[in-house]
């Protein structure tokens, strides 16, 4: 209570604090892995050289990265305006099916670079349609959007299995996925990006929807600290009763934030659907909405923190996969574990060490 | 530990410290309490008074000094130590389980054992006793929520005195309470001096420090400045003390010079949440260049009619005029185009974004202007340069518009809304508590621009439950009880008149 308010430089803020948590949450990762007899500096000297030892190690990284900067943002757009969407999920599956269709029916016609604006719009509306209903109740009937947002994560799950079961399923094949996109459906590869720094992307699917998550950053940052929308939605998150009397509108902002944030999240199909895999697969987001609200936390809610973040989560997931391969020990769930380490320490603990940061900061400056 | 010599200190303060990072918070503070007395403890906001208290009670640990009760120098971590030195503290939020009865609130903390039943039954005898001793009747099975604010803090100061508290710290108790409340409160802590027990008093508002104290410190900037025996000082004096210069206690007025009526309430009636009526079948008009004063307790409906017409809460029924149109239904934003500015209530809560800098607080509601922006996008440097206007205009301090909203005291956070609805130079101005917890240099400086606005013909209607500050601004005042107006005097109406109507009793 009494260091709470204590002001501190930006460089503890943002720099020290996080660095140490971040250190905190490999310690005890690291004793997991002594207790299973591994040793944890060699894990985490596989785990670093997998994600970013190598020019395909570095496109792995990135291409995760790509899909946590879209859910992360999409989380912390509403977040600004005081909503929790725990629905980027259910948003992304659906922003899947926007892109998929828009691929289908332009990759005959048009090359790449035509299709995809109309796939960003297309995987954006399908998102942002996934957030209106939830966003609707919560504006007009007040059913709160954390369970809205969750039923409809199930709700997309079904829709989608009958949709690549009955509707886009190839006649006569067993998987239940769409046909493969033809180039003019796909996003072009990024290698020469890691081949600036001298890297070969080889397999990895870096692709252009890297720079779309990078403009979003850049267009999120405008919209909540440039944009008199950005002022009433983070008007209404501080305080409701102040957007009240000053005369903001709830049920609107509710509506237009939550259309913003599934949009966001409907783009982040860009990367595996038409980026990665040229086609639309069951279950292709794979847990990616909900890792956009740890990667939203921890960047505080800010496009800049919120890169940094997915980066990160993006080095544990690539390096993660090189690491169980290596090591037969450590298993997929023992990279879950570090992964919840690393929420745990860096998201929900991010205050504990404050208090006695400020106070040997206190002691230092003699103040 | 005799109880004999009164002149024995029941709590001597030597040398507290006290720094929050680079506030000085409590500069070498020396106090000492004489055993049975009462002593107040006044100063603006940020003087220093509640970190002190907070030293004494346990919230917070001194840097340096030392706490000494009954003459044993103790130390204090926390609450629960206070209390077992005999330290009780009425909070000025009071601190109660709503929907417990007197009793089992009285108890919480201290119920004895696992079971309830024995613990209840000598806590019933023990209320009853102390109940007796000290006068202070509350019915012990009664719901906290249905009690009047004046019986919830008579059960705040039972509750200190159940955990066998001799001394008391009060912290603003007359700021919820009308002034019938408060001379029953005076009351009562006259008894308490007189059978023994030690009354700290925390206040910025002078008139009780005259009418109840003993001995009164003065607290300036973090230091104690002066302590005086109440009977050797003047109010004058102790503002002098306070703010640290000569001060105008009194607004000082022309006669009013009121036009044609600007708003007109009719038969509105507004309920809350609850379906509760709070205003009931209410009209009154407001004329350009008059100042309309809404006199009564808080929670008697003045509330809800500000918010209703102000746009924010939907009246049930009835009608508001602005300038001979019907606006009932308009919002906040649609008010404001015609002309309505708002200063309301809750600072906190509703005239302030406290997590904004304060720089965006200063267009809060007039952020779609084309001056702070074209289009969809804002232009922070127009923001801030109109902020900074209004911060030299105003004085408010520290004169910084990139500062944190929190980070102003309450004062200059009142100066920044007031900066805000005044300098757009509105044809009306609702006004809500215009001086809650603000310092005595800030009220002088609030209520000058208030009259200004008046005598610049504007219309002004003004909700408080200060009693001084109606009366001094007002031109007329309405008193409102239980959500109704019972009616109407003058600007100088005499403070017993309004206070029995407030009350309820006389018309």
């Amino acid at each position: 209570m009494t260091t709470a308010s204590v002001p501190l430089p930006a460089w503890i803020n943002y720099g020290l604090i996080p660095l140490l948590n971040l250190i905190l949450a490999f310690f005890f990762s690291g004793l997991v892995v002594w207790a299973i007899g591994e040793s944890p500096f060699e894990a985490l000297q596989l785990l670093l050289i997998g994600a970013l030892g190598r020019g395909e190690g570095i496109g792995f990284t990135l291409f995760y990265t790509t899909s946590f900067i879209f859910t992360g943002l999409s989380v912390a757009v509403a977040i600004h305006a005081g909503l929790f969407n725990i629905g980027s999920e259910g948003q992304a599956y659906l922003g899947g099916l926007g892109a998929a269709l828009v691929a289908l029916a332009m990759d005959h016609y048009v090359p790449w670079y035509v299709t995809m604006p109309f796939a960003v719009i297309g995987a954006a509306l399908f998102g942002a349609a996934c957030a209106a209903i939830p966003a609707w109740l919560q504006a007009k009937r007040g059913s709160h959007i954390v369970i809205t947002t969750i039923m409809f994560n199930f709700i997309v799950s079904s829709l989608m299995n009958y949709m690549l079961v009955r509707v886009l399923i190839v006649p006569g094949k067993m998987a239940p996925e769409t046909r493969t996109f033809l180039p003019g459906g796909q996003l072009p590869k990024l290698d020469w990006l890691i081949a600036m720094f001298g890297g070969k992307l080889g397999a990895a699917p870096l692709n252009f929807s890297f720079l779309i998550a990078l403009i979003m950053c850049f267009l999120v940052w405008v919209l909540i600290w440039r944009t008199k929308l950005g002022y009433e939605m983070r008007t209404l998150g501080i305080s409701p009763t102040a957007a009240s009397y000053a005369g903001i509108r709830y049920s609107k902002i509710v509506m237009i934030t939550m259309l913003i944030s599934g949009g966001l999240a409907g783009m982040m199909a860009l990367n595996p659907v038409m980026g990665a895999s040229a086609r639309l697969q069951i279950e292709f987001v794979g847990g990616a909405g909900f890792v956009g609200i740890a990667v939203s936390l921890m960047g505080r809610n800010h496009p800049a923190g919120i890169i940094l973040a997915a980066l990160l989560f993006g080095i544990l997931y690539q390096g993660g996969a090189e690491l169980s391969f290596d090591m037969p020990s450590i298993t997929r769930d023992m990279i879950v574990v570090i992964q919840g380490m690393v929420i745990l320490f860096a998201g929900a603990l991010e205050y504990m060490l404050r208090p006695a940061i400020v106070r040997f900061y206190q002691q230092l400056t003699g103040k | 530990m005799s109880f004999d010599s009164p002149k024995e200190p029941a709590i001597e303060l030597v040398g507290i410290d006290k720094k929050f990072g680079t506030v000085h918070a409590n500069k070498n503070i020396n106090l000492t309490v004489a055993k049975g007395s009462i002593h107040g403890i006044i100063g603006e906001n940020g003087a220093g008074k509640s970190t002190l208290m907070s030293i004494l009670y346990g919230f917070y640990q001194a840097d340096h000094g030392e706490i000494r009760i009954s003459g044993k120098p103790m130390t204090i971590r926390d609450s629960q130590a206070a209390i077992a030195a005999g330290i009780g503290m009425v909070h000025q939020h009071f601190m109660l389980v709503e929907n417990f009865t007197v009793l089992e609130n009285v108890m919480l903390g201290a119920e004895g054992g696992q079971l309830l039943a024995k613990g209840v039954a000598s806590a019933r005898k023990e209320l009853k006793r102390l109940e007796d001793d000290y006068g202070l009747e509350v019915d012990p099975d009664a719901v906290i929520e249905e009690l009047p604010v004046g019986s919830q803090q008579r059960v705040e100061i039972l509750k200190a005195l159940y955990r066998g508290a001799d001394i008391l710290i009060l912290d603003e108790p007359t700021g919820v309470l009308t002034p019938p409340e408060a001379d029953h409160l005076f009351k009562v802590l006259r008894v308490l001096r007189d059978q023994g027990k030690t009354i700290i008093l925390i206040t910025h508002k002078l008139r009780e420090i005259m009418a109840i104290t003993d001995t009164v410190s003065v607290m300036r900037r973090g230091e104690m400045v002066a302590t005086r025996k109440t009977a050797e000082t003047t109010v004058e004096e102790l503002a002098e003390l306070m703010v640290g210069r000569r001060v105008l206690l009194r607004v000082e007025k022309g006669a009013a010079h009121p036009g044609g009526v600007l708003m007109s309430v009719r038969n509105l009636t507004v309920k809350d949440s609850r379906g509760v009526t709070m205003v009931d079948d209410v009209s009154f008009d407001v004329r350009a260049g008059e100042i309309v004063g809404i006199a009564g307790v808080a929670g008697n409906g003045q509330s809800e009619l500000l918010e209703a017409i102000a746009g924010i809460r939907k009246p049930s029924s009835g009608e508001i005029f602005i300038d001979g149109k019907p606006v009932a239904g308009v919002d906040p934003a649609g008010l404001r185009d015609l002309g309505l500015a708002h200063i309301p209530e809750d600072r906190h809560h509703m005239g302030l974004v406290l997590k904004f800098e304060e720089y965006e607080n200063s267009i809060l509601g007039y952020h779609r202007d084309p001056r702070y922006g074209r289009g969809p996008f804002l232009d922070l440097d127009a923001m801030r340069k109109d902020a900074e206007e209004k911060i030299g205009k105003y004085d408010i301090r520290p004169p910084n518009p990139r500062l944190r909203t929190a980070n102003f005291s309450g004062g200059n956070q009142q100066k920044i809304v007031v900066a805000r609805e005044i300098e757009r130079d509105p044809k009306m101005l609702l006004i809500g508590q215009p001086t809650r917890g603000v310092d005595i240099g800030a009220i002088e400086f609030i209520h000058k621009r208030i009259i200004e606005m008046r005598d610049a013909g504007k219309a002004v209607l003004l909700v408080s439950v200060e009693l001084d500050e109606i009366r001094s601004l007002s031109d007329r005042i309405l008193v409102m009880f239980a959500g109704r107006i019972v009616g109407e005097k003058s600007g100088e109406a005499g403070e017993q008149t309004l206070g029995l109507m407030m009350a309820g009793i006389a018309a």
